[in-house]
């Protein structure tokens, strides 16, 4: 690494350290702008005034707003994230349980959003102006429009209530809930381990509907940028060169423009994945999926300050880290970065 | 021109494009043959020079290609299939492009792709096709061959890499080549270097060329015949050496502003543009 | 390449030869019209005309009071009498979207009149100044872009409280990001023009400068914006009048419609079926409607 790098890397390094303190000075606002007397969800409705006054000066609410900021940053640097109102358990300790299983979703989301989107989008970029065209764009357009929590309902409707081919709400049917250990909370990683094949069947009739409905949404952004990326790849010289030395069009596209199209697609399939999160936590309440989504949606109706900041905290780590990741890539994979 | 029947036969060659509601021809009627020699095509732009090249190749998905006759070696390219092309595009009819900036493949290195063009066409191993490359390379005059194949386009210079256009359309031997403006990307240094390099392997291998320009010098000094052209048509066809008895008022403008080293020091006679050479079959002289 | 032909039509003629009036009215009408040429996005203007004229005349469109409740006609399916059928509580559930129209339009309207403003502004004082006033703002931005935005959404009505108004006020918050962005960009290509430079020497102030010369040119690309992201400010709005944090019941709003309908939709279709069909259209319709604006502002096409 020479100096060149060795700036850039500092001040990419600073960019996202500055980010960071953003992000926990607006989770800190919202914390503290939250109607509920967060004194008074600890200490309960019955209390003294003396025992009010004890968790008062204990939370810090004393002291000035700075301070209480300070306190919070360093409580957040040293691994507390508070304990939640509602479960009584640390927080971090809620979102290692919940987090996997939406991870898991994401995950199988992702991987059908873009097998699928991809194709589609280098097919409407070979055949662009033409019907396949239109309707993939259609189709997108669609899924960028659709209200997701509605398709989700919707496809309950059809595929659990009408047709019955897969399971409904949650990510187990009833008498298979708590069958199995689940050592890494990947429901279907835990049942190959615990070699369950009724469990793991199960678990994949659950997770199909959400988990395609959820891919559904970020094919319309995978294929649209992938259409957009090709695009600009067929317009170039050296597709003509491929061409002239007598390559068909099929091996055209594969061998020169989506090779060069292959980092970026990268990018797109990470940021993507993180607008999953979006996704994730309307379809949870939608079927009823113990993750992060739903955790995070009843901690804020029921006003739990210290989960509610801790969620947000993590949701815009994970979006940072996302965009880092991809950066990344692209400056790995691209030979003309190197 | 020789008297065996010519490699490339063109007559009446009409190449329309839609735009809007209406079509637009960007050749109109042009013919031509060319046989084992260098034919030179010469036009400005938007005269419909590198749309012959490309037509000749079926690389135009969106133009309509008519002709009388257009035939290669003993093939109908009019009617070829898309099948028929492939087997015809590169093995025996190639082309060279303007500017490797852009011609070539940025996330393959560039030995990959000279492979690339042999393999295509034949049955042999990677490895032979490897040893081709290397071949070919160090034919281009590419010093170092092994460690230049292992480059990606944006290490390599330009004249370096209009040479490695040229290894890698003449590494599957084919009969005809077409030149579009190959040196007109290049630093005026480099030029005469690459066209030396094109000019043995042209002359050695007895392949025909036709070499499509803007650049009437160039032109006139590297092909044994000259073809110019004017919105779509061919205005005069001449040999090379005869060029200065050329008749069409067009090619006479062109001749006479051409700066000549120890000539007038006058200025140099503007091209008038007579509406008149656009009308068809306006009489192209020869 | 082509030839030179003999005699190129120009592309499109002017406008005030197609009999439209080079006022602004008729400018306007010009621009509608060739908008319209389109299928999709004449589609798209319809359903937004149809929006407004619904909202606007919701009384005169509606069948039934969207309020009442009228329980002995609860969950009946769709019918002669109820068109989209009756909800859990016996209330016309066509009714009750006519109105919800309403509400989707007071949301969208009251988003853009905060949000286009203030991101104009902070983007253009942005991009002009430059400096350390440009850094602070773009890390501001920075952070609220780093989030998903139905995330922050949630978050700030968290914050706020449950309601339609505190709703609207997240929403507003998250959308502003990429307008300021956009002025911004906007505001640099021309920054330094020389027509800048002569206000700037005849003595304008900088606030005129900015308002007068700097924000109009920005209007039409964000105008392109705010109608694209209308469609997911409806999305965003539906969802969280779903998860029970936008519009509070009995209001008529779609995504809190859904809400309660989803207690009964496996034996009670028509009950979330027909409001999300509803937003699904409209989204659909922003969405077709802010790509042909941007086709039809993209200097590249013509």
């Amino acid at each position: 690494m020479n100096a060149t790098n060795l700036q850039a890397f500092a001040r990419q390094a600073a960019t996202i350290l500055v980010t960071l303190i953003g992000l926990l000075a607006l989770t800190f606002c919202i914390g503290r702008l939250m109607p509920v007397d967060p004194v008074r969800a600890i200490v309960g409705e019955e209390a003294d005034k003396a025992t009010y006054e004890m968790v008062y000066e204990r939370l810090g609410m004393d002291k000035p707003v700075y301070q209480q900021f300070l306190r919070y940053v360093g409580d957040i640097a040293t691994g507390d994230f508070g304990t939640s109102v509602r479960t009584g358990k640390p927080v971090i300790e809620d979102i290692g349980r919940v987090l996997p299983a939406t991870i898991e979703l994401a995950t199988i989301a992702i991987l059908c959003g873009a097998g699928l989107g991809i194709p589609l989008g280098i097919l409407a970029a070979v055949r662009r102006n033409r019907p396949t065209d239109h309707i993939i764009r259609f189709l997108t357009l669609l899924g960028h429009s659709m209200p997701i929590f509605w398709t989700g309902m919707i496809g309950l409707i059809i595929f659990y209530a009408a047709l019955g081919w897969v399971g409904g709400g949650g990510r187990l049917s009833d008498y298979n809930v708590g069958l199995i250990d689940e050592p890494t909370g990947f429901l279907l990683i835990d049942a190959l381990l615990a070699g369950d094949w009724e469990v793991f069947w199960d678990g994949v009739n659950h997770l199909i509907l959400p988990a395609s409905i959820l891919g559904y949404s970020s094919m319309a952004y995978i294929t649209r940028m992938t259409r957009s990326f090709m695009l600009d790849q067929l317009n170039q010289e050296y597709i003509v060169t491929a061409r002239v030395k007598g390559l068909s069009t099929a091996r055209t596209i594969w061998r020169h423009a989506f090779a060069n199209i292959r980092v970026q697609l990268v990018t797109i399939v990470a940021l993507a994945y993180g607008g999953l999160l979006e996704g994730a936590v309307l379809i949870e309440t939608v079927f009823s999926w113990p993750g992060f989504g739903q955790y995070m949606t009843n901690n804020m109706l029921v006003g739990d300050m210290n989960a509610v900041m801790t969620c947000v905290l993590i949701v815009g780590v994970i979006f940072i880290a996302l965009n880092l990741l991809s950066d990344l890539l692209y400056k790995i994979f691209d030979p003309r970065t190197r | 021109m020789s008297s065996q029947t010519p490699l490339i036969d063109a007559r009446n060659l009409r190449v329309c494009y839609r735009s809007g509601k209406g079509y637009a021809d960007a050749v109109r009627g042009v013919s031509f043959q060319l046989g084992k020699e260098r034919l030179g095509i010469v036009g400005e732009s938007g005269s419909g020079k590198s749309t012959i090249g490309r037509a000749l190749l079926k690389l135009l998905p969106s133009a309509r290609i008519t002709a009388d006759k257009l035939s290669f070696g003993g093939t109908d390219l009019l009617a070829a299939s898309e099948r028929q092309m492939l087997g015809i595009r590169g093995k025996r009819m190639s082309m060279i492009l303007q500017d490797p900036k852009f011609s070539l493949n940025p996330v393959q290195r560039v030995g990959d792709q000279i492979a690339e063009a042999y393999l295509v066409h034949s049955k042999a191993s990677r490895a032979q096709a490897k040893a081709r490359t290397l071949e070919m390379l160090e034919a281009v005059q590419i010093r170092d061959p092994e460690r230049v194949y292992k480059l990606y386009p944006h290490e390599i210079s330009g004249g370096m890499g209009q040479r490695v256009m040229i290894a890698m359309m003449l590494i599957p031997e084919p009969e005809v080549i077409i030149a579009d403006e190959p040196t007109s990307a290049l630093d005026v240094t480099v030029r005469m270097q690459v066209l030396g390099i094109l000019d043995t392997l042209v002359t050695s291998k007895g392949i025909g060329l036709i070499m499509i320009s803007h650049d009437l010098n160039l032109v006139r000094n590297f092909c044994d015949r000259v073809l110019i052209m004017y919105a779509g048509q061919v205005v005069e066809e001449r040999a090379a050496r005869d060029l200065m008895n050329a008749t069409h008022p067009y090619t006479r403008g062109l001749l006479a502003a051409q700066p000549h080293i120890g000539g007038s020091r006058q200025h140099l006679p503007i091209l008038k543009r007579d509406p008149e050479w656009k009308t068809e079959g306006a009489g192209a002289v020869s | 390449m082509m030839a030179g032909t003999m005699a190129s039509s120009p592309v499109t003629a002017p406008v005030s030869a197609r009999g439209y009036g080079t006022g602004a009215l008729g400018r306007l009408g010009a621009s509608l019209a060739r908008l319209m040429r389109d299928p999709s996005t004449g589609f798209a203007v319809i359903v937004v005309a149809i929006l407004l004229l619904t909202a606007l005349f919701a009384p005169l469109i509606a069948t039934h009071d969207p309020i009442l409740v009228d329980l002995p006609n609860a969950l009946k399916p769709p019918s002669g009498a109820n068109w989209f059928g009756t909800d859990e509580l016996g209330r016309d559930i066509f009714s009750r979207i006519v109105y919800g129209s309403r509400i989707t339009l007071f949301i969208i309207v009251l988003v853009s009149i905060i949000v286009g403003p203030l991101g104009l502004i902070v983007g253009a004082t942005s991009g002009y100044f430059g400096g350390w006033v440009d850094t602070v703002m773009m890390r501001i931005t920075d952070i609220f872009l780093s989030f998903p935005s139905l995330i922050l959404c949630l978050a700030f009505v968290a914050a706020l409280g449950a309601g339609l108004e505190n709703a609207i006020v997240a929403i507003a918050l998250t959308s502003w990001p990429p307008i300021a962005r956009l002025a911004r960009a906007e505001t640099l290509t021309f920054r330094n023009a020389d027509y800048i430079s002569a206000s700037r020497m005849q003595g304008a102030s900088t606030l005129r400068i900015i308002g007068k010369s700097i924000i109009p040119m920005c209007i039409p690309s964000v105008l392109v914006r705010i109608t694209l992201s209308m469609a997911s400010v409806i999305l965003t709005a539906a969802g969280l009048g779903f998860l029970g944090l936008g519009a509070q019941p009995p209001l008529p709003e779609w995504g809190a419609m859904i809400a309660t309908g989803r207690n009964y939709m496996l034996d009670s279709w028509w009950l979330v079926t027909f409001p999300g069909l509803t937003i699904l259209l409209v989204s659909l319709a922003f969405n077709l409607l802010g790509d042909g604006l941007r086709d039809a502002l993209d200097p590249k096409k013509h």
